[in-house]
């Protein structure tokens, strides 16, 4: 018992193929962080030129004039989409998460859970297809309705878009594509919230609800918040299905949700006007497509940090 | 004693709507909702197609309020709150689900028109208007997945080897945090980053299979990462410290005793992490472009991938129209097909081949 002190510190051999592995394991770890700062530096080593460039250097600025006249609408069209997306979005998938987290039989509640994660395997081409032949002339109805009977509303005012592609048929699509993981991480959190808490809500006569807003809640609010940005996140940089349903009028701000003429996203942008695009025009889309990842980077980031703050003082993982 | 609870009514039961009061009320509700459009419909519109949604909307509606009513008057507002909240949670899962049985079927029910063997044997070469397939696109799809699986596979089960095996401090909790951040790069950016690099060495409006790889790779990295650093988190520790005092050194314990534990698990998340990565379009469109020709060589041309003969078929119609859709709507019908697939196979494989801890 008491020579191991007069050892002292016991050194581990170092064996080559420990090294060996290490140094891979670490180096894949660090070919990581390079990869995000190398995206980082190639757009803004392709973006750079673009940025004084005016419609007489690039054919795709020549309406606007220069750079930042061209990507102020689309920004606009970019938050205003996914800010809808997120309007429609977030309730749902809280009442989705706490249907299965608190709502359904125990039994089926993981199965259920899988049926919604489907949603999130549908490529969203399909969505986008989806979208423009079945969902936009289903809902073109409504629309009518809406800006004939509610047209006094900025929003709703008219005239109504004869084929339903506006830019509220984007959100919708947009919102049903981010339902799955803010589901996700709603039903994660709602799931951990504590099960004692619950039951003494319960045991003191609360109703279900009671005891939900009164425990769950509480418990789950920042879980909620960061789902929410996680999913604007994700609705931000979503192309395909908004570039297919989406009908749009270059350089257009405006708020109004069921006219044929719309903002476009700068996603949807770059993916109807890249492929024939040609010298400094490239430039001038890769330059959007940098705006747009420091948008979503700062998000994401925002996002993940209110997850990690609340992992390490709930103490639930 | 049977007699006398028969006939004094249940002190605990007082107060209460029965246990079938909200399904007879969905009942009651859709078929009064039912029966008003169709008297509607035949007094008034006249022989137009039956508004199914709106009448179940309108339902929906009138047992909510039926319902909310009923509990205000019999079981007071707390429970009448209670009956509301869970009609509106209900009511969320279920218009999730429209979407998704939507889709569903629309898609089978079009894409069965094209889901015949020219589909599958077919390039697009020469084809104008009815005929042609999807073949070159699937090799492509093939191709590209493949190659992106190949480079992300390692660099991403490597990553989570050092995160849960080696990583320690500041260096681990930044490959975390930008492995996390990293999963909300949107995938046009990742094509455009692709598109960058491969333009700098091959020069401007270069359009590869490769590149096509290497965007789906950014995508398809941090998939990886979080999915196999859960998997060996859960591996027990017992099982190092048992390999560890057997004199075994630590890179052969992850080798012969870590990862062997969680390859089920890894197995699965790669192929979720595939299922995801196959059906963009976005990164592919930009990096790889799109052709309607067979191309094997990923560093040569333009390739094409399912989920963009989708788009094209779509977005660059010719005559007659019916050809093209029905190529995109079987093009889609694949693609989910493949795509549900890898999950279910999977799910399954996690459930066949996942460690038995216990006895």
């Amino acid at each position: 018992m008491t020579t191991s002190t007069a050892l002292g510190k016991i050194r581990a051999k170092q064996r080559p193929g420990d090294r060996v592995f290490s140094t891979t394991a670490v180096s894949a770890g660090v070919l990581i962080l390079v990869t995000l700062a190398a995206v980082a530096i190639f757009l803004i080593v392709q973006a750079v030129p673009a940025l004084p460039a005016t419609g007489e250097d690039a054919s795709i600025l020549r309406r606007a004039g220069n750079f930042w006249a061209y990507v102020g609408p689309l920004v606009f069209g970019t938050i205003w989409a996914a800010a809808l997306a997120l309007l429609f979005a977030l309730p749902v998938a809280i009442g989705i998460a706490l249907f299965i987290s608190h709502y359904a039989p125990r039994r089926l509640a993981s199965a259920l859970g899988y049926v919604v994660d489907l949603l999130a395997a549908v490529p969203s081409v399909v969505f986008g297809l989806w979208g423009i032949l079945v969902f936009a002339p289903a809902i073109q109805p409504l629309y009518s309705w809406l800006v004939d009977n509610l047209g006094w509303i900025p929003l709703f005012a008219g005239p109504v878009s004869a084929t339903g592609r506006t830019i509220l048929t984007a959100a919708l699509v947009l919102a049903v594509m981010t339902l799955p993981i803010m589901t996700a991480i709603c039903r994660e959190v709602f799931l951990q919230a504590p099960r004692l808490h619950e039951e003494a809500a319960l045991a003191l006569g609360a109703t279900r609800w009671e005891m939900i807003r009164m425990a769950v809640l509480p418990f789950g609010r920042s879980g909620i918040v960061s789902a929410g940005v996680l999913g604007l996140g994700r609705a931000l940089g979503e192309t395909m299905a908004v570039a297919m349903v989406l009908s749009p009028t270059p350089g257009l701000i405006s708020a109004a949700l069921l006219q044929a003429s719309n903002p476009t996203t700068i996603a949807a942008n770059i993916a109807l006007s890249f492929p024939e695009s040609y010298a400094l025009n490239v430039n001038v889309l890769i330059a959007t497509g940098l705006i747009l990842f420091v948008v979503t980077f700062l998000v994401n980031a925002v996002a993940r940090w209110i997850v990690n703050r609340r992992k390490e003082f709930s103490g639930a993982n | 004693m049977a007699v006398l609870t028969q006939e004094t009514p249940n002190a605990l039961a007082a107060g209460k709507l029965p246990r079938w009061a909200p399904w007879a009320g969905v009942a009651i509700a859709q078929g009064v909702s039912f029966a008003t459009f169709a008297v509607l419909q035949l007094a008034v519109v006249g022989a137009a197609e039956f508004p199914v949604a709106g009448a179940v909307v309108v339902g929906a509606l009138l047992y909510v309020v039926g319902i909310v009513t009923m509990s205000a008057l019999v079981e007071g507002r707390r429970k009448a709150v209670d009956r509301l909240v869970t009609s509106l949670v209900v009511a969320a899962f279920l218009v999730a689900m429209v979407p998704l049985v939507s889709v569903t079927i629309t898609v089978v029910a079009n894409g069965v028109n094209r889901f015949d063997p020219e589909f599958f044997s077919w390039s697009m070469r020469n084809v104008q208007g009815a005929g042609g397939g999807a073949l070159h696109a699937i090799i492509g799809t093939v191709l590209i997945t493949l190659t992106a699986a190949v480079i992300s596979v390692p660099v991403g089960l490597m990553t989570s080897i050092y995160l849960v095996e080696y990583g320690r401090g500041a260096l681990a909790r930044g490959i975390t945090f930008f492995v996390d951040v990293m999963t909300g790069i949107p995938s046009i950016v990742a094509g455009l980053f692709a598109y960058a690099l491969f333009a700098l060495i091959f020069g401007p409006g270069v359009k590869l299979g490769i590149a096509g790889a290497v965007a789906l790779s950014v995508l398809m990295i941090p998939v990886v990462v979080r999915s196999s650093e859960e998997m060996l988190r859960i591996v027990p520790n017992e099982l190092r410290e048992a390999s560890y005092a057997l004199g075994v050194p630590k890179w052969l314990t992850i080798l012969k005793v870590v990862l062997p534990t969680s390859v089920a698990g890894i197995m699965t998340g790669i192929m979720i992490s595939i299922a995801r990565v196959i059906g963009e379009t976005a990164p592919l469109l930009i990096a790889a472009g799109f052709t309607a020709n067979m191309n094997y060589n990923l560093f040569d041309g333009p390739m094409n991938s399912l989920p963009l003969f989708v788009y094209t078929q779509y977005m660059q119609q010719g005559n007659p129209v019916e050809a093209y859709i029905d190529r995109a709507w079987a093009g889609a019908l694949t693609l989910i097909i493949i795509v549900m697939l890898l999950n279910v196979l999977a799910r399954l494989f996690s459930r066949f081949f996942a460690p038995r801890f216990g006895r």
